[in-house]
């Protein structure tokens, strides 16, 4: 029955091409139109840690007080100042955990001129928490934290450009003029956003080029790129900066069980309650702990833009459908002599039900694959309007079709065209055979 | 022209008048609302910098090795770069408008915390910044010579005197006498002994080096121009204006000059200032475009809608339009009968457009701090899709028109 259902689709849609095609374009230009805007969110709102986005949390604690308030009651420093995230590591000493803060050193290659590279001052931990893949050697251990020692890890690129052919792992790499030990050399690895960041609604694709231990950072005096105060109440000092309340170190916990994260919170709001005791705040700070998916929405990694676009793309797709379904009828009730025909010769309705739902489902078929067509040229469009390079992988990736979102297209197509087909089908299968055929 | 027996007969065709409806409805509410972010764009990037856009270029210059002398370095390529043939002037300094990185800070009138204040960009430039930006001093003076003192990385230095944007100017001094006032530098302690700092001059507009960025726009035309020759270890900004017509040739030339008066130096990022606006604004003009399409797409799905159900109509309806014609009806009468139909549904359409149209403005006003549209805006907007639909009509309806009256006796 379902060959015959086919073949007689094909016939039909062959006899009536004019609509035929403008039905096949409307659901193609929809899905394609809309499909591209919701690759872009659906890539920008993607989990960039899905395994362990709910066990991974970032403290954050008021250390500004009335300057919060200039900004707004729910503003809180993204990040700590040094002093207490030094304090609050020791509360769990055996969670994975890491200080943490973005840096900028000079590397001096053995042949040619320095250049300046971006990198992070971090623990031994942040390497398994945050799942980074090696692609030789290893991380630093905690030892090396504990021991100040002058271990890197290198991302690739670097470790390319440096040391062009051979194995970096166990050589020296001098940066910002002091040497450093290199331990391992990271593979392929991007998230984006980068969550872990304070700036992490920045969708840029470059990553850091070097990791070295948070402590021998700060014993080396490397300062950070982004303090969290203004530059005027930050003490010119290295010994200063440590002991103030100016936030610039980002502190991340893994917390994988509910009474690790409840201790920690406890923990978290006795900490900052002593602090008002011994005077050092005059207000009782306000602490928040946020997992990865609460920081990203914190720190308003998504734009607005992005998500208005996708509302703006759905209200259109229900237009394209609006419109088949228009079309639908339209068609389907131009055929009414003939159904009437095989009507009164002994098909059911369900069969001229199903006759119609094939015709529909080959429609929808035929949009998919435009739709899927216009959709990769769309999000190429998108790339050259944003100026994406197509060696910026990570970036690309954003505007970019894989094989999950070429079949949610697909699904999307045949599931809304045969559901906007539904109606005009039923609609058709209740023809009166007898009415139809006198008429004539 | 009866309007009873028509909508006695879309009666009978109610779920095709109500698909028309509802698309006409959601297309007017989508294309309106895309229209005004597009325009809000369009705004945002015809903003003048109040720079002489056309013939600036610019470029990063850093210094291998660290250098002892490096007011003398940045001297003496300024020196080189201005006596360049086409060149009228150049500066080194920290940033310029559009150019994304900078620096800020609070102003404010009263040394005293919690006055009023107003945030502002600075711009360390030297007394050539004038000429090299293409500014308009509407007040006041510029910088003389012996004022430019040397500003090193790090250092936490305060001006004598300054000149600030006209915007800058009225936010600080509402009652409009800028000129002259002294403002402080503000901290986040009360300042002891702060030092003043002289408005001697005010700009007609210099936009800030975050313009383009969501977060620059609070602040856009506050900038304030700092006499501090601009000496950062990692390198400085050089700024270059050049005659009309000759910036290409000048830009050809000046890398190789300063490379050949010094070769220990890395330059970058060697553009005219048109791309900089350009990249300034990539996302507002990759936006515009996607939702420009979206529009032309969206009228053309709704006008091939309405052509086709029309059509569908027509065809179901060919032996009363025959007998009506036989009856005495011209071809006029039948193409207003569907244009009025037409009128009819896509009126109500519109209607409910307008109504669906405002609310997601009130939506986005508040979410992207978009400006409310006009009711004028809308209604012409819905005009025009009137027109369309209008337009799209008089295809089938001339079908109609053309139907043989002889059809109502022959089907009979």
């Amino acid at each position: 029955m379902l060959d015959y259902h086919l073949e007689l689709a094909l016939r039909n849609l062959r006899r009536n091409l004019v609509l035929t095609t403008l039905m096949i374009v409307a659901v193609g230009v929809g899905i394609g139109a809309s499909m591209t805007m919701l690759t872009t969110l659906v890539a920008m709102s993607s989990d960039p840690i899905p395994d362990k986005s709910s066990q991974l949390f970032v403290p954050q604690m008021d250390s500004f007080g009335e300057g919060s308030k200039e900004h707004n009651s729910n503003w809180i420093p993204r990040q700590l100042p040094y002093r207490d995230a030094v304090a609050l590591m020791k509360m769990q000493p055996d969670a994975r955990q890491a200080s943490m803060y973005p840096i900028g050193l000079n590397v001096k290659p053995a042949r040619g001129a320095p250049f300046p590279a971006a990198g992070r001052a971090t623990g031994a931990d942040f390497f398994s928490m945050f799942e980074v893949p090696f692609r030789s050697g290893a991380p630093w251990g905690r030892r090396a934290d504990d021991d100040r020692d002058n271990a890197v890890v290198l991302s690739s690129r670097l470790a390319d450009r440096v040391f062009p052919g051979v194995e970096a792992v166990g050589k020296t790499i001098n940066l910002g003029k002091r040497d450093y030990r290199v331990t391992g050399v990271i593979g392929s690895w991007n998230p984006l956003p980068r969550f872990y960041d304070e700036q992490a609604y920045a969708w840029s694709s470059d990553g850091e080029d070097f990791f070295i231990p948070f402590s021998i950072a700060i014993e080396r005096q490397i300062q950070t790129l982004d303090y969290g105060c203004d530059a005027t109440s930050l003490p010119p000092d290295w010994t200063g900066r440590l002991n103030s309340d100016c936030a610039w170190v980002q502190l991340w916990l893994e917390l994988p069980q509910a009474g690790q994260v409840r201790t920690f919170t406890t923990n978290l709001q006795n900490y900052a309650a002593e602090q008002q005791r011994l005077g050092r705040f005059q207000w009782l700070p306000l602490v928040t702990l946020r997992d990865v998916p609460q920081w990203l929405a914190h720190v308003g990694a998504i734009p607005s833009e992005v998500r208005i676009n996708s509302i703006i793309a759905s209200g259109f797709l229900i237009v394209c459908l609006i419109n088949a379904v228009g079309l639908m009828l339209a068609k389907f009730s131009s055929r009414a002599v003939e159904l009437s025909v095989r009507r009164a010769l002994g098909a059911s309705r369900v069969d001229l039900f199903m006759q119609c739902l094939t015709e529909t489902f080959l429609i929808g078929l035929s949009g998919g694959l435009l739709g899927l067509a216009l959709t990769a040229a769309g999000l190429s469009a998108v790339r050259a309007l944003r100026g994406i390079e197509p060696a910026d992988t990570a970036r690309v990736h954003l505007a970019s079709l894989d094989m999950q979102m070429v079949a949610i297209t697909f699904a999307v197509a045949i599931i809304t065209t045969v559901c906007s087909g539904l109606y005009p089908a039923w609609r058709a299968s209740r023809v009166q055979p007898g009415w139809q055929l006198k008429a004539q | 022209m009866e309007i009873l027996p028509i909508l006695r007969s879309l009666r009978r065709n109610r779920v095709g008048a109500v698909l028309i409806g509802l698309q006409i409805t959601l297309t007017l509410a989508i294309v309106c609302n895309c229209v005004s972010i597009i325009q809000q764009h369009l705004q945002q990037m015809r903003r003048p910098s109040g720079i002489d856009e056309a013939n600036i270029f610019s470029f990063w210059n850093g210094w291998l090795g660290d250098p002892t002398d490096p007011a003398a370095r940045v001297q003496g390529d300024l020196a080189a770069l201005r006596a360049l043939p086409g060149v009228i002037d150049a500066v080194a300094t920290n940033s310029f408008p559009l150019h994304g990185g900078g620096s800020s800070w609070d102003l404010s009138i009263k040394p005293e915390k919690n006055h009023r204040k107003a945030t502002s960009a600075l711009y360390y430039v030297d007394q050539h910044a004038l000429a090299a930006y293409g500014l308009k001093l509407t007040a006041g003076r510029w910088f003389r010579a012996d004022e430019v003192g040397e500003l090193r990385t790090d250092e936490d230095k305060f001006p004598a005197t300054i000149v600030i944007t006209q915007h800058l100017a009225e936010q600080l001094f509402p009652a409009g006498n800028a000129l002259g006032r002294l403002v402080y530098f503000t901290t986040k302690e009360d300042i002891q002994g702060a030092q003043a700092s002289l408005i001697v001059g005010i700009i007609q507009t210099a936009q800030t080096p975050f313009a383009g960025s969501s977060w620059g726009e609070s602040f856009l035309e506050n900038s304030t121009f700092v006499p501090f020759q601009y000496l950062d270890k990692s390198g400085v900004v050089y700024v270059v204006r050049t005659r009309a017509g000759q910036q290409a040739t000048v830009m050809r030339i000046a890398q190789d000059k300063l490379y050949g008066l010094r070769n220990r130096r890395v330059i970058q990022a060697l553009r005219p200032f048109s791309f900089i606006r350009h990249q300034a604004y990539l996302g507002e003009r990759a936006t515009s475009v996607m939702l420009e399409a979206v529009c032309a797409l969206l009228l053309t799905i709704t006008a091939f809608g309405v052509i086709g159900l029309t059509m569908y109509w027509v065809n179901q309806r060919r032996r009363y339009i025959g007998m009506r014609r036989a009856l005495g009806a011209r071809r006029l009468d039948i193409l207003k009968y569907f244009h009025t139909e037409n009128l009819l549904i896509a009126g109500t359409g519109c209607a409910l457009g307008i109504a669906l149209g405002l609310w997601g403005n009130a939506w986005l006003a508040v979410s992207l701090e978009l400006t409310r549209m006009s009711a004028a805006f809308i209604g012409g907007g819905a005009l025009m899709v009137l027109g369309l639909c209008q337009a799209a009509v008089l295809w089938p309806a001339l079908r109609a028109a053309s139907i043989p009256p002889a059809l109502a006796t022959r089907a009979m």
